[in-house]
């Protein structure tokens, strides 16, 4: 099957944070003031399961991350025609879980539709009631089954779920039974074993999903009728992307202020703070809400400059990382300007002006390197609370585009259905667990990051 | 025995993880009487502190005491409940810590913290502390204590935080008051103070006093009995004369002889080599072994015996006529060399003031004369040693001299150029002529960065050395020249001891080659024996390359050790200054006198008088109209208020700004 | 110190005039008030005049910062520039797109704001800093260790979760209070309890956690070890130095958010159905009105300017460190 790459603007970036985040660890892998701390991270049981968490968020959120055109047929020329709608690594794994459409809602297991409609039954007759789904337990002559059929899913799934993460450990082990005794018994491996049994957890989740996703929809369907669990797979990259590039975007401008402001003191100091107090006095969500409803207006006037609805959107959510990221700077800024206060003060920073050497090799010699390690903690105590931010601005409609997937949009569409009767709770449970999931862990493995590099910013961040 | 007020015994305290502790006390026993003051004495990283921790069951939370006995009176403190054990504290037992600057409340008037005490150990008083407070503050020496209760911890100097630690500790009237390196962190005029007024509770009171100090002078001063400890152990005890007459242990002895003072110039210093052995491990032979001169075959062997009574013994194999310690390495050199024609560096009105800003528009309404007119000369191949207490701008002068801090006013001269003028590119290039060595070698180096690199930094920024391999060879052959081996190259400085980084920073500071070197308290964070490494390595990198060195330094017996000239400095001026020798047997000036006078001495047999300092120093802000130090001059006269008195020659370089000269007694 | 407050006070100038200056250059020289009101009056088939008309009855048909056309200080006054930004200084908010005093509804509606901000305020203090004692008390224990990863999880949950959790529970399911609404006069508390619990509970992860990392903080501090060697019981230790002394960064912290109260809470007024200025600003953002976007980020920089101002005020009148200097 032929196909045309396409890589979005986020795809971009997330590509070179990638290439960064590679590019680190060779760093840390040759200093060893990096790599102590990483190695108690890695000897912490909290971080080694919320690690594995991640990483499944991370893993999803990447395939969702290359993107194509997959090939049309061919146009008059003989030239190939690629469709117009972009698809993801994710979407061509998920194919049926996104094809499977219902016409509206339908609950977690459902067999039938959650509303009724005017059905003509063979004999000409019409009866308002709830129809059969048209995927959803399609499977089954008789609705009656269902229980039965769900069991035996389940059953297949925990054992297929068993066989991957037997599979998964006995290549981590090679083969070897030793390894595994060790790995069972050994009190340093603890990490490892919490790490293993995340893991299980997560390939368990894995096998009842291969199993059951096919036929039913795990999580309902929406108004629409779109699967939720689809929904809530696609909205990772959404979450992921706001959490990282949201930082990655404003790094630059606040180490290289923060440091300067805190090394230079005097007018640039004086320039400096000014900047950040008069950005962090505008409340967050006004500035947000101003900037992103000042977006709207200019897209909506220029909207012949996008190529594609998925481009649109996509400009729209690295608008949202721009801007988020402008009221978000100020306080690593500021982080940083008071440790670079207290590093020029040392004496080894005095010992390289003895030596004469220059104002910029001094910074990038002897204060970066060690304010690095706030920067990397900021990023990841970030992390969670852009998550967080997200679904909050989506609901207030100034987060990403409606088009775009994410939890905030999941939340936003669902909540004006509590008042139905009986509640349609599925969108909502499913978007608040992805979120609750990715943030915990998150938050978790922060907080060993935090205290592995340094224990005192407990107090300020 | 009967006697006996506290009583320790086999006491064992562990911190840390279960599998792998510090054996930070590891069986120690001792005892005190009624009204004695036995001293623990060692260097860092012994268990000193752990001691007192550990009788007053305060330790940190991973530590635990897992064998031994505690008596007080003969009542077991170890199996006290905790409510039991809170009444002794502070009641029986009072305590003085180290850190009198962070040991206080910082938001409660330091009156409420002692009425704390008082109301907890006092019930006459509890009702009403405010009298007994007021009292307290008295008998430590407070003046004007009816206002002084209700003012913050920050308002008090370093001394004065001391004296309210103490009346605290006295509210409960204890019986033993535990003293852990209680005059560490004050300057020597004031530690003379505190230390006074110690003995006189003392005698008041009648309690006995358990101090532990690091400085073998305060011992001497101080103790009734001496316990040396090395390594969790207490290695030797003994009455203080029989102790400083004849030290048995060899650890003793070679802590005696690592002193500097003026007695050792002709050698030098006896220097222990080694460090400390870490605690988190089981001994299981002598714990001074490596570090031992007099080792013999016999040493190899299990934990040595104790030898000698229990209160009057040492832990050694040897009896003391078999412990056979060499004659220190003599020092290399005969006289200082003869002074050139042209001083290397010459200062003069050198003078560094920071604005004081106050009000809306942030207006300069006056001046921190943190220096305030400096005359210097110091000729190459010399050692001037500028000495003064804490707060009188000596590490601020040797940062202006060097151009790190810029002067506001005089001239510095190096070989003739004068520094205050230069800046950019040519200052840069003439930085590798002089050097710094700081007094923190953990804060002087880079944590991220390797030996290699640190000790190349000056090389690269002043182009010295063609590649990195050549650069290399020489970082090698510095390090072999400050006694450090190859391996250090890749290595990070926090893996090194205190002593060791110091070396590093020394091969830095010569890998530029410099003609000077300002040491700034190079050996004030190090202990004893490794201070006479320092020292030793020091005085033989001068002879060696000609270097003139700039010593600041609080410390009266490097300075009579090492320099050939020293200037003392009193609120940002020098009030006297000539070669070493002269001044210190002949101080002129008041404040040298009462400097020299402060210093305790190891030596029981030598009672000094102290000339008693009123106050402390006077804020550089608004010194003292007249003679800045007249306020605290016990031979103050009327025209010491009138004018700052002129520098005036005494002798031959022997030079003093004080009014009692201008008749020419 | 006096000198002190009044520079601090004469700092918040530049600050506002660097907010009025962003918000400037944000509604009217990246998009043009024609953007604005093509936008407002849909874009396409909109004829200038329609557009001519819109503007001129909001006032955004003036040039920007100089009217050349006007005469003598006209040509400052007369603009955009002057109408809708200078003006805020004398806190002048003007009129709402759609046509309403912006100055008389915040006057309006803050006080709902205030009716469900200080409480939340006031008793999630009281229960974070319960909680963090508790915590700190037994530190080290398995209480403490739970303590701590029951905060984390609480923070990790979606503030919407609260909301819409506690108006199903409580509300709906339960029945105990009203789902929403509002009713002005004593008979607010019954719509005031719901959001406040929901607000305080929301609050306990975060608020617990950090002010547990405070007392930890001061526990750690050789002062602790002088009181305790005093004789003072654990319990006098943790009351008399630890908590008094972590008051200072916890009531600082607090005052610096209280001028901000006034700007309620954005989702619990909206989702709650009061009428505050948090769903004032949120139905202004919906509705795409400028003015009072515009209006509600000025009032929040100058509430937020005057909390930082506050607290260091504060910090000069309960710090004895910075008092008495």
């Amino acid at each position: 099957m032929g196909f045309q790459p396409v890589v979005l603007a986020t795809d971009a970036l997330i590509y070179l944070l990638l290439a960064l985040a590679v590019g680190f660890a060779l760093y840390a892998r040759r200093h060893e003031h990096l790599r102590a701390p990483w190695r108690q991270v890695a000897a912490s049981r909290t971080a080694m399961g919320a690690l594995v968490v991640l990483v499944v968020y991370v893993f999803i959120g990447l395939l969702d991350t290359v993107h194509f055109r997959p090939l049309q047929g061919q146009d008059a020329q003989g030239r190939p025609r690629y469709a117009t709608e972009v698809l993801s690594l994710l979407d061509l794994i998920t194919t049926p879980l996104r094809e499977h459409r219902e016409k509206t809602y339908s609950a977690p297991f459902a067999t039938h539709l959650y509303m009724r409609e005017t059905i003509e039954l063979p004999d000409g007759r019409k009866v308002r009631d709830y129809p059969r789904l048209k995927w959803g337990g399609a499977h089954l002559a008789d609705p009656a089954d269902r229980a039965a059929d769900i069991a035996r899913r389940v059953a297949a799934g925990l054992v297929l779920g068993l066989a991957i993460w037997g599979g998964a450990l006995l290549l981590a082990a090679r083969g070897r039974p030793a390894r595994f005794r060790c790995l069972l018994r050994a009190p340093e491996l603890a990490a490892l074993r919490s790490a293993a049994w995340t893991g299980l957890v997560v390939a368990l989740l894995l096998g009842l999903v291969l199993t059951l996703a096919g036929v039913w929809h795990l999580l309902g369907t929406d108004k629409v009728g779109e699967d939720v669990f689809y929904q809530s797979l696609k909205s990772v990259r959404t979450g992921l992307v706001i959490g990282t590039l949201t930082t990655l975007v404003m790094l630059p401008a606040a180490v290289l202020l923060g440091i300067m402001a805190g090394y230079f003191r005097g007018w640039v100091d004086d320039v400096i703070q000014y900047l950040y107090t008069t950005l962090s006095s505008v409340p967050g969500v006004l500035l947000i809400a101003a900037a992103v409803l000042m977006m709207q207006i200019y897209m909506n006037n220029h909207q012949a400059e996008f190529n594609s609805l998925a481009e649109r959107a996509d400009l729209r959510l690295l608008f949202l990382c721009l801007i988020l990221g402008v009221t978000s700077w100020t306080s690593l800024c500021r982080l940083l300007r008071g440790e670079t206060l207290k590093l020029r003060q040392l004496e080894y920073v005095q010992a390289a002006q003895a030596f004469g050497v220059r104002h910029f090799t001094i910074l990038a010699r002897h204060v970066l390197p060690n304010v690095m390690h706030i920067v990397l903690i900021v990023v990841v105590l970030d992390f969670s609370g852009l998550v967080l931010a997200e679904a909050v601005l989506s609901y207030i409609n100034i987060g990403v585009d409606p088009n775009t997937n994410s939890w905030g949009n999941m939340i936003n569409s669902a909540r004006l259905e509590l008042a139905r009767e009986p509640v349609v709770w599925w969108s909502l449970v499913a978007a608040f667990v992805f979120i609750f999931m990715l943030v915990l862990a998150a938050n978790l493995f922060a907080d060993v990051v935090r205290d592995a590099f340094d224990p005192r910013l407990r107090e300020r961040t | 025995m009967i006697d006996l007020l506290l009583e320790v015994r086999g006491l064992r305290t562990w911190l840390g993880p279960e599998d792998q502790p510090v054996r930070a006390v590891d069986g120690v026993d001792l005892a005190l009487r009624h009204g004695e003051t036995y001293v623990l004495v060692g260097e860092s990283g012994c268990g000193k502190s752990m001691i007192a921790y550990s009788l007053m069951r305060l330790l940190p939370p991973s530590g635990r005491i897992v064998a031994g006995e505690v008596l007080l009176e003969g009542r077991s403190l170890l199996e006290l409940t905790e409510a039991e054990m809170r009444r002794e504290r502070g009641g029986s037992i009072g305590m003085i810590f180290q850190e009198s600057m962070t040991s206080l409340n910082p938001v409660m008037s330091v009156g409420r913290q002692v009425a704390e005490a008082v109301r907890l150990h006092d019930p006459e008083h509890a009702a009403n502390p405010r009298p007994r407070v007021i009292e307290l503050f008295r008998q430590v020496g407070i003046s004007d204590p009816e206002h002084r209760v209700n003012e913050y911890p920050h308002q008090l100097s370093g001394g004065m935080k001391q004296r309210v630690m103490i009346a605290i500790a006295l509210a409960g009237c204890p019986k033993v008051l535990i003293a852990d390196e209680p005059t560490t962190a004050l300057d020597v005029t004031i530690q003379a103070q505190v230390l006074e007024l110690l003995r006189d509770l003392q005698r008041e009171t009648g309690m006995a006093i358990l101090l532990i100090t690091h400085d073998l002078g305060v011992a001497a001063e101080m103790a009734d009995r001496v316990g040396v400890m090395y390594a969790g152990q207490l290695v030797e005890t003994a009455g203080v004369r029989e102790f400083f007459d004849l030290p048995h242990h060899p650890y003793s002895c070679k802590l005696c002889r690592a002193l500097p003072g003026a007695d050792k110039r002709a050698q030098g210093l006896d220097a222990i080599p080694g460090r400390v052995p870490p605690l988190d491990q089981a001994f299981s032979h002598c714990r001074f072994l490596d570090r031992c001169e007099a080792r013999q075959a016999v040493c190899e062997g299990a934990a040595p015996p104790w030898r000698g009574e229990a209160e009057d013994g040492y832990r050694c194999y040897l009896a003391v006529e078999q412990i056979a310690l060499g004659p220190p390495a003599a020092r290399d050199e005969g006289a200082a060399p003869a002074k050139a024609v042209a001083p290397l560096l010459r200062a003069r009105g050198l003078q560094v003031h920071f604005p004081i800003r106050k009000g809306v528009l942030r207006r300069v309404v006056g001046q921190t004369c943190a220096v305030d007119g400096l005359d210097i000369d110091l000729w190459p191949g010399r050692t001037l040693a500028l000495v003064g207490e804490s707060g009188c701008g000596k590490t601020t002068a040797g940062k202006a001299l060097l151009q790190l801090l810029r002067p506001t006013g005089g001239s510095v001269r190096f070989d003739g150029v004068d520094l205050t003028r230069l800046r950019g590119t040519p200052l840069r290039r003439l930085r590798r002529q002089f050097q710094i060595i700081f007094q923190d070698s953990a804060s002087s180096m880079n944590p991220r960065m390797l030996v290699e690199d640190i000790v190349a930094e000056g090389m690269v920024a002043q182009g010295i050395g063609t590649s990195r391999a050549a650069r290399r060879e020489r970082v090698i052959e510095l390090l072999d020249q400050v006694g450090l081996s190859a391996v250090a190259l890749r290595r990070y400085p926090h893996e090194f001891s205190g002593g060791q980084r110091q070396r590093i920073a020394i091969a830095r500071a010569l890998a530029v080659e410099p003609r000077l070197i300002v040491c700034d308290e190079p050996t004030s964070a190090l202990d004893v024996s490794v201070q006479a490494q320092v020292l030793n390595l020091l005085e033989h990198l001068q002879d060696e390359l000609g270097l003139a060195y700039l010593f600041i330094t609080h410390d009266i017996s490097v300075v009579a050790y090492l320099a050939d000239e020293m200037a003392v400095m009193y609120l940002g001026r020098i009030v006297e200054q000539g070669t070493a020798e002269t001044v210190l047997e002949h101080p002129a000036h008041p404040y040298t006198r009462a400097l020299l006078a402060a210093v305790p001495v190891p030596d029981p047999k030598h009672r000094r008088t102290i000339i008693r300092l009123e106050s402390d120093l006077p804020s550089p802000v608004a010194p003292p109209s007249g003679c800045h130090f007249r306020e605290r001059c016990p031979w103050m006269m009327p025209r010491c208020h009138e004018a700052y008195p002129p520098m005036r020659e005494l002798a031959s370089g022997h030079r003093v700004a004080c009014w009692s000269y201008e008749d020419g007694e | 110190m006096m000198a002190y407050i009044v520079r601090r006070v004469l700092y918040v100038i530049p600050i506002l005039v660097g907010v009025n200056l962003l918000t400037f250059l944000l509604f009217f020289v990246v998009n043009s008030p024609d953007d604005m009101a093509r936008m407002h009056l849909g874009v396409k088939r909109v004829s200038d005049q329609a557009i001519a008309e819109w503007k001129a009855e909001r006032g955004y048909d003036k040039p920007l910062v100089w009217n050349a056309g006007a005469e003598g200080l006209d040509k400052l006054t007369d603009t955009i520039f002057f109408d809708k930004s200078v003006r805020l200084f004398a806190f002048d908010f003007g009129q709402s797109d759609s046509g309403r005093n912006i100055g008389h509804d915040i006057a309006q509606r803050m006080w709902p704001s205030l009716a469900i901000a200080i409480p939340i305020m006031l008793v999630g203090l009281a229960v974070n800093i319960s909680f963090s004692l508790l915590l700190a008390f037994f530190r080290g224990t398995y209480l403490d260790f739970w303590g701590v990863v029951l905060c984390v999880a609480m923070m990790s949950v979606s503030g919407l979760f609260y909301i819409i959790g506690g108006q199903v529970l409580l509300g709906k399911l339960l029945n105990l209070f009203p789902i929403s609404g509002y009713a002005p006069g004593p008979d607010a508390w019954r719509f005031l309890v719901l959001p406040v619990i929901i607000g305080v509970i929301s609050g306990i992860g975060s608020g617990t956690r950090w002010y547990r990392t405070l007392f930890l903080e001061e526990v750690g501090k050789d002062f602790v070890r002088t009181a305790r060697a005093k004789g003072l019981s654990e319990r006098a230790v943790l009351f008399g130095h630890v908590l008094r002394n972590a008051l200072i960064p916890i009531l600082t912290g607090v005052v610096v958010v209280i001028p901000t109260l006034f700007m309620g809470s954005l989702l619990l007024e909206s989702f709650f159905g009061i009428p505050g200025l948090g769903s004032y600003t949120i139905d202004a953002i919906s509705r795409q009105d400028f003015a009072i976007v515009r209006a509600m980020v000025f009032l929040g920089a100058v509430l937020y300017v005057l909390g930082l101002l506050l607290t260091d005020i504060s910090y000069t009148l309960v710090d004895p460190r910075v008092r008495l200097q």
